[in-house]
């Protein structure tokens, strides 16, 4: 186990170097003078150059990239253009908004998503599937910007029921993880149907219900364990989906977390703040990813480590 | 009378067999005709198709450049079937014209998408080692970054704009079609008529092109249809945070941004385009998943 950890985390080496140096390269590919940006519109050549000097962008791209590299490793990401105050301090601020509407997104989601795919693939083809797919097809039609929108009107505006903006408690959190967490539930829903379609054909469950067990038991102990497998999968490529996704959901409900953070900072061309964005949300769904794939394991255990 | 009957339909028998040869035509349409959803939602794409060619032609009013200042934020009326936004211009003329940008914006990003990963899927599948390992490393690391936030990370380079929002949802396409096709060919290209094929000296583009491709493309086309859907949404959505078609641009997730300064007065302004992107976006998405019933060899033994 702990060498398959360690072979897996150094398989993830060239990945992570690629994508560090792809955002590296981003403030080089940037239109413009990247010291020019840092110093603002109104300096004069001077300051430009003494600006250059002091990001180190005088100096050859190799040796740049291994500085990016070490600030990286130092949890330095320089300071943003906007607020002069360090990269690091901005997103530490911002972290923990995303990361419990994250959370609580992925949790309802699960859950609803595989008691819909579940219950869709028990009652296949009748009204329970109908509801169930019809519910999970709209699920992934309906933008979440739009959707924040539509549920901000009836549940805050006209019903009053819940707040509308802010992250102060836990019914700030109701609307925004709904809405970010609606396209994964309907991704959900129909991956478990179709896995657990498939599982409940299998010989093995036939043998269940021959030896008397009743239905109830077939469905959770042989049929859930099994079907959860490839879910197990699809939930994390779907985190990196939730990342994705909370940049247009914070913005809808005026969220202070790190999705506002970046939509705000390619506004205003804060590259510092996009690089370090940029790469924590790859270097998250990276891990993510590994998670996923040890988790897959534990529940799988056909799957040896080696 | 009897045996003149029976006759006759030996004699004709042959005839009705030639006409019902099956091709993979003729397969997929009597599969794909069994399913009415899919069939309504192929129709309604095709009415979609046709209005946003049409757009400029049938809407009552400019989008862009007709203002009412008597009716700022009116609701839906005869004349205004969709009301009138904030700057007194009419929405359902704004709403047909935004059909072009998003049906343009997601048909072309995926076709640039899916032409470009096909390609590299192909080469990568068929001549395996180097070019393999970099083109799907290449593919991993695209992978690496959640869609929009590649999309996002591209139009901070390129700058704001349609064209812009296309490069950038077409690039973040690009992995997936290259690991399906990748994944398509590698289970080709062991077949025995691919081996035939090699054996009679074909080249290594005839075989890619005119015999792995063929077999690729079923599952090419489930993906592209299924894939539209998404890439509007993306388009729509960095539309929405000011990154895409600026004002005064009618495009969807611009208008549903616009919209949201007048939610509380005015909430007509922002269902209607929201409404827009849903029944695109679930036309598109039920049209792949019968386009998947009907092509998917595994769905058969259900």
């Amino acid at each position: 186990m702990t060498q398959y950890l360690a072979k897996r985390l150094l398989g993830l080496l060239p990945t992570l170097l690629l994508v560090g140096f792809l955002v590296f390269l981003f403030v080089h590919l940037l239109p413009g003078d990247p010291a020019r940006l840092a110093a603002g519109p109104d300096a004069n050549p001077e300051t430009v150059e003494l600006v250059r000097k002091d990001l180190g962008l005088d100096k050859s791209l190799p040796q740049q990239f291994v500085r990016f590299v070490g600030g990286v490793l130092r949890w330095d990401f320089g300071t943003s253009l906007r607020t002069k105050r360090s990269v690091a301090t901005e997103i530490a601020d911002r972290f923990m908004p995303t990361f419990w509407l994250t959370v609580w997104s992925m949790l309802w989601s699960v859950l609803i998503g595989m008691a819909l795919g579940i219950v869709s693939a028990v009652w296949r083809n009748k009204w329970p599937d109908r509801i169930g797919m019809t519910l999970a097809v709209s699920g992934i039609s309906f933008p979440a910007f739009a959707l924040g929108m539509v549920l901000m009107q009836f549940f805050s505006v006209q019903l009053g029921w819940l707040p509308t903006v802010g992250d102060d408690t836990w019914r700030h959190y109701a609307l925004p993880s709904l809405t970010l967490g609606a396209a994964v539930a309907a991704i959900m829903a129909r991956f478990t149907r179709s896995s657990f379609v498939e599982i409940l054909g299998e010989d093995f469950i036939r043998t269940a219900r021959a030896k008397g067990l009743d239905e109830r038991r077939v469905v959770i102990k042989h049929g859930l364990r099994n079907a959860l497998i490839p879910v197990v999968t699809m939930m994390g490529l779907q985190f990196g989906f939730l990342l994705g996704g909370s940049i247009v959901v914070e913005k809808v409900f005026n969220w202070p977390g790190l999705g506002r953070l970046l939509v705000d900072a390619v506004d205003m061309r804060d590259y510092p703040v996009i690089q370090a964005l940029v790469l924590l949300f790859s270097l998250e769904f990276i891990l993510i990813n590994l998670v996923v794939d040890v988790l897959y394991g534990l529940i799988n255990p056909a799957i040896r480590y080696r | 009378m009897m045996g003149d009957e029976s006759a006759v339909t030996l004699g004709v028998a042959p005839l009705v067999a030639d006409e019902r040869v099956r091709t993979p035509w003729s397969e997929f349409w009597r599969k794909f005709k069994r399913q009415r959803v899919a069939l309504v939602a192929g129709a309604f794409v095709v009415l979609l198709v046709v209005v946003a060619i049409a757009a400029p032609w049938i809407t009552p009013f400019d989008a862009e450049n007709y203002f009412d200042y008597e009716k700022l934020n009116a609701r839906p009326s005869a004349t205004h079937w969709f009301g009138v936004d904030a700057l007194g211009r009419d929405i359902y003329s704004r709403i047909l014209m935004g059909a072009r940008i998003s049906l343009a914006a997601g048909f072309l990003s995926v076709a640039v998408g899916a032409f470009i990963g096909t390609i590299l899927g192909l080469i990568a599948g068929y001549k395996e080692g180097w070019w393999d390992r970099i083109i799907m490393r290449i593919a991993d690391v695209l992978f690496a970054f959640p869609g929009i936030l590649l999309a996002i990370g591209i139009v901070a380079i390129l700058g704001g704009g349609m064209a812009n929002v296309v490069v950038a949802v077409a690039v973040f396409s690009i992995p997936t079609f290259a690991r399906l096709v990748r994944g398509n060919t590698l289970a080709l290209k062991h077949l025995t008529f691919i081996e035939a094929a090699r054996s009679l000296g074909a080249s290594d583009r005839t075989i890619i092109f005119r015999h792995i491709f063929p077999g690729t493309i079923a599952a090419v086309v489930v993906y592209f249809s299924l894939r539209i859907g998404t890439s509007i949404i993306t388009a729509a959505s960095l539309s929405f945070l000011g990154m895409g078609a600026q004002p005064p641009t009618p495009e969807w997730g611009a208008m549903l941004d616009a919209a949201r300064a007048d939610m509380l007065t005015a909430p007509h302004e922002a269902i209607f385009p929201a409404l827009a992107i849903f029944v695109t976006v679930l036309a598109f998405n039920l049209l792949g998943d019968g386009l998947r019933d009907a092509l998917d060899p595994k769905i058969e033994r259900q």
